[in-house]
């Protein structure tokens, strides 16, 4: 906190005090916070942030809040993990993988919401609310109790059971509205005008929030040994994510952080029931024009993104492009992922790692690039996207010979069983028995 | 002539001397918006940019529709029509 200055409109540059502020009055864009860069550049250091906690307030410095009394579950920190075995199915290089399912709550959204809560706390909010696909809806309801703050949380009536039973478990109100997210989003919008009260983490504290995402940005140059990586893969729900995690590497080179000034280039995800912002990329169009998402990424699916024009910018200038895939490459980008390296993503890691395949099969994202993949929400909560396609490999009777008959396999032989069929196994189907080589190979079309 | 109401958002109420609701006449989203600035001045300015398209970050719904998926500012509105200005839509 004592390094911020205030906020400013993105669009029209009029400056507002610090408080429950998201978009210009005049204007109507939104607001972003102003940070004194060298009194933080003064008082950040390599070796400050290496002593700090193993959660995103280690890089408070670069927060909007403060870190003394913050609403703190854990959130961030989470592992970078070397994806070899996916990098040599896809025909990569240097693969990293930033494991966000391991956040609290499983997804990347305990990052925004901490930050969020511990600003709403500070401006003397008890009442926490938002809109939310799901992955936010669990963190707010999870913040708020552990912070002992109510909470009100609406999400759409369709949500995979999983996304509503936790976020009910935490207690709080959740209200379930007949209607798309946008429905919601809406809904949220009026209901903040009328109850300046509540502290809706994504609408009249969203400046805040979004904040949160910059430290996806800093754990993976701080993982990289203080390194920018060439490229990464982010979903684009907002674009809120993926614009914030271009600042983060922007800023790291500001305020000293790194000796570089980063040249990252971004490329964003979609799934093309839900793909105004790729739309608008392919297009060449610089307006982002709402749609009716129909993707089973649902946490994906925001037909009107608040910060779609900023993602477009994002990706045009660095260099990057935008995938777009299908519902079968989503399920197969998760079973992709699982099966390479143990890691289970919920649909919006199943977008990112198929749009990671179209990307490298356009030739966008090079072999000689370090890259990483963003995957930001555990696979356990949307668990009906995958299981027409993960069943028993048999079911048997327990004795030796139902085993026999069922699985005829020489125990010495590599065991195929669980890996997809040919018939199955989609996009990027491995060789049966073939280990992947770490020489490159073209990806499958 | 065609009466439609427009909702007005907690941030422009200040123009409407401080009602969330206007009535308004106009066959079009267009037009109703610029009756509403005849009757209320200032909403225009705050509506439009300088080139006179609406805003990128004003959202304008008629009924539960947002106008982008109708015919825009042109969309055509029936007697009793309900046509709200939302500042803003955030979320993500």
């Amino acid at each position: 906190m004592p390094f911020v200055e205030g906020l400013r409109c993105r669009e029209c540059a009029r400056p507002y005090p610090a408080e429950a502020l998201h978009f210009c009055e005049w204007c109507f864009g939104p607001l972003e916070v102003v940070y004194d860069y060298d009194a933080i550049r003064a008082s950040v250091s390599r070796e400050r942030i290496a002593a700090g906690p193993p959660s995103i307030w280690r890089y408070a410095d670069l927060l909007p809040a403060a870190a003394e009394g913050a609403v703190n579950l854990g959130a961030g920190f989470t592992p970078l993990v070397r994806a070899d075995r996916l990098a040599a199915e896809l025909g990569l290089g240097e693969l990293w993988i930033k494991n966000d399912t391991l956040n609290p709550t499983g997804s990347f959204k305990d990052r925004v919401v901490s930050v969020a809560l511990t600003k709403a706390r500070e401006l003397g909010f008890k009442i926490a609310a938002c809109a939310s696909t799901g992955n936010l809806a669990n963190s707010v309801a999870a913040h708020a109790a552990q912070a002992g703050m109510q909470s009100i949380v609406f999400i759409p009536s369709d949500l995979e059971a999983g996304k509503v039973v936790t976020t009910a478990v935490f207690g709080g109100r959740l209200i379930a509205v007949e209607g798309t997210y946008d429905d919601v989003n809406r809904l949220c919008a009026e209901l903040a005008g009328e109850h300046p009260s509540w502290a809706f983490v994504n609408v009249n504290v969203r400046t805040y929030y979004a904040e949160g995402s910059k430290t996806l940005a800093f754990e993976v140059a701080e993982q990289l040994g203080w390194q920018a990586p060439d490229h990464v893969v982010v979903p684009v729900a907002s674009g809120s994510q993926l614009t914030k995690i271009a600042k983060g590497f922007a800023e790291l080179h500001t305020v000293g952080l790194l000796d570089e000034p980063p040249h990252v280039r971004v490329s964003g995800a979609q799934a093309a029931g839900c793909a105004p912002v790729a739309d608008a990329f392919a297009a060449g169009r610089d307006a982002v024009k709402p749609v009716k998402p129909h993707t089973i990424a649902k946490s994906l699916a925001i037909g009107n993104p608040a910060d779609g024009p900023y993602a477009l910018d994002v990706v045009r200038a660095s260099g990057g492009a935008f995938g777009s895939v299908t519902d079968e490459e989503i399920v197969e980008g998760i079973r992709l992922l699982a099966r390479t390296e143990g890691i289970f993503a919920e649909t919006a890691g199943g977008v990112t790692i198929a749009s990671l395949a179209q990307l490298v099969g356009k030739g966008v994202i090079r072999p000689d690039e370090r890259v990483v993949a963003y995957v930001t929400g555990n696979g356990l909560k949307t668990i009906e996207a995958v299981t027409p396609r993960c069943r028993p490999t048999a079911t048997i009777a327990p004795t030796l010979d139902a085993f026999a008959a069922a699985v005829p396999t020489d125990p010495a032989v590599p065991d195929p069983a669980g890996a997809p069929t040919p018939a199955s196994s989609g996009a990027w189907g491995p060789q049966p028995h073939a280990r992947p080589s770490h020489t490159s190979e073209v990806p499958q079309p | 002539m065609t009466t439609v109401t427009v909702r007005v958002p907690t941030q422009l109420r200040p123009l409407s001397g401080g009602r969330s609701e206007v009535p308004v006449e106009g066959a079009t989203v267009a037009e109703v918006l610029k009756a509403l600035d005849a009757a209320h001045p200032g909403f225009a300015d705050r509506l439009f940019d300088e080139t006179g398209r609406l805003r990128r970050f004003v959202n304008v719904f008629v009924a539960e529709e947002d106008i982008r998926f109708l015919e825009g500012v042109d969309t055509p509105l029936a007697e009793g029509a309900t046509v709200s200005i939302v500042p803003a839509v955030a979320g993500g």
